[in-house]
């Protein structure tokens, strides 16, 4: 079934946000799906990155409802493979922004066990922290 | 701005000279803790090939993750504020390279990158000055190099002369990971096939297990929300090492040193069958090879003990 997608002025403002925030071109990815096909971390994903990269075109601010935001390692596998050039990390981190500078984090330290904290490294803890808290 | 412009000596001692070379040294939190195996071993390493490292004074953390957002300059002062530090060092006369050397891969990549950034654009450099006004200007002259570029600098005979117990029948699969390696402007060696490990691998006599899993991610910080999810990849990155014939890994990074050797623990859970492999850092072999006090390795703090298969190997003394 063939669904409408309707652009509208919010959408525009949104991937202009977004295009800001990542200094990135989003518009010229061709969706190859080679980010997808690279990504590690795929199958802890509700979308793909290309995907992502899609809905992002589109305007569609949903994309800060996605688990993939969240769950992108930063590893710039899909960075250094792209071939259009463009850095999904950074699109990735930037939606992560829009929603940590409204002051709501994803990680909770409360949430941690005690034995867990005790055992992670500290370049752990501070990159998750600076990756997942405002 | 290249290399050539900016640094003043190179590493390579001469080979017969006394005299030590002098490199800024920054160590990164890490290192003085779960990866303080990584640090004792490097720190003997390097001042048996005439390489003195010397530990930047205050220092602070890296920030460890770049910031990937383009207006976010004050995310840069961490990284850029240990970058006034080399300069200090360099400029007291107390080093002789304006390189400074890192051993953890993430605050190599944090370090390199902000570097990067900020040198390239002045009216950034100038805002990062002006905020940290009560330290000495940055002039942007400093660089950022990983220890494992230090060691590719040196003639590999040096290096070689150094080896008492060669790793021999040792087989490893050197492991990159991503801080090492990417993004391309960022990384020492090529991105999808580096070989830099495997080539001082392969002067210390070790038999040295290529695989494509070597650049693969571990999972990173997600280790902190989402151990599982870390573990599914622990498990694909060594069960590859395995069947490639590999008996360890090695590393450069605390971080993947921990979610590759201490999740093994949730691997297990989810694959019984899993079987455990030592996860080194790549300068414990080192000082293995160079015979120096086991000591300096500090295995107590690896996770999976790689002592009985050294000493299986032949490569340390029972009781070590």
């Amino acid at each position: 079934m063939a669904e409408t997608v309707v652009i509208t002025v919010k959408s525009e403002a949104f991937l202009k946000k977004i295009v800001a925030l990542s200094a990135e071109a989003i518009t010229v990815c061709d969706q190859c799906g080679t980010c997808s096909g690279s990504c590690p971390m795929i199958a802890e994903m509700d979308v793909t990155p290309s995907q992502l990269m899609r809905m992002v075109q589109l305007g569609q601010s949903e994309a800060l409802d996605t688990k993939t935001m969240w769950v992108c390692a930063s590893c710039f596998a899909c960075t250094v493979r792209c071939p259009r050039g463009l850095d999904v990390s950074k699109v990735a981190e930037a939606l992560r922004q829009v929603t940590l500078r409204r002051s709501v984090d994803h990680l909770d330290i409360r949430n941690i066990p005690d034995d867990e904290l005790a055992e992670l490294p500290q370049i752990a803890l501070v990159s998750a922290f600076r990756k997942l808290t405002g | 701005m290249t290399s050539e412009q900016t640094s003043t000596t190179r590493a390579a001692p001469d080979t017969g000279s006394p005299k030590r070379t002098r490199l800024p040294y920054y160590p990164g939190c890490t290192l003085k803790t779960t990866g303080k195996g990584l640090e004792d071993s490097a720190l003997a390493v390097a001042e048996t090939l005439g390489v003195e490292l010397v530990e930047l004074p205050r220092w602070n953390c890296c920030g460890v993750v770049t910031s990937l957002t383009d207006d976010d300059l004050m995310r840069h002062i961490a990284p850029i504020r240990n970058m006034v530090r080399v300069q200090e060092v360099s400029d007291a006369g107390l080093v002789d390279d304006k390189r400074v050397v890192t051993l953890c891969s993430m605050c190599f990549n944090a370090l390199k990158w902000s570097n990067a950034r900020i040198v390239g654009d002045a009216e950034d450099l100038k805002s990062l000055n002006d905020f940290m006004y009560l330290e000495e200007d940055y002039r942007g002259d400093a660089e950022v190099v990983h220890f494992l570029e230090i060691l590719k600098e040196l003639d590999p005979e040096a290096i070689a002369e150094q080896v008492k117990t060669p790793l021999g029948e040792l087989n490893v699969a050197p492991y990159y990971g991503c801080t090492l390696l990417r993004p391309k402007s960022i990384g020492i060696d090529d991105p999808e096939d580096p070989t830099i490990q495997q080539e001082l691998l392969e002067i210390m006599g070790a038999t040295v297990i290529d695989n494509p899993y070597k650049t693969v991610c571990c999972g990173s910080y997600q280790t902190v929300q989402d151990k599982y999810a870390v573990a599914e990849l622990t498990h694909g990155i060594l069960s590859h090492a395995r069947a490639a014939g590999a008996e360890a890994v090695t590393t450069f990074c605390p971080l993947c040193a921990f979610n590759l050797d201490n999740r093994q623990r949730e691997v297990l859970e989810k694959h019984p069958d899993f079987e455990p492999m030592p996860v080194f850092y790549f300068t414990q072999l080192m000082a293995v090879a160079f015979g120096l006090n086991p000591k300096c390795c500090r295995f107590d703090l690896n996770h999976t003990d790689p002592r009985p298969l050294l000493r299986g190997k032949g490569l340390m003394k029972e009781g070590a």
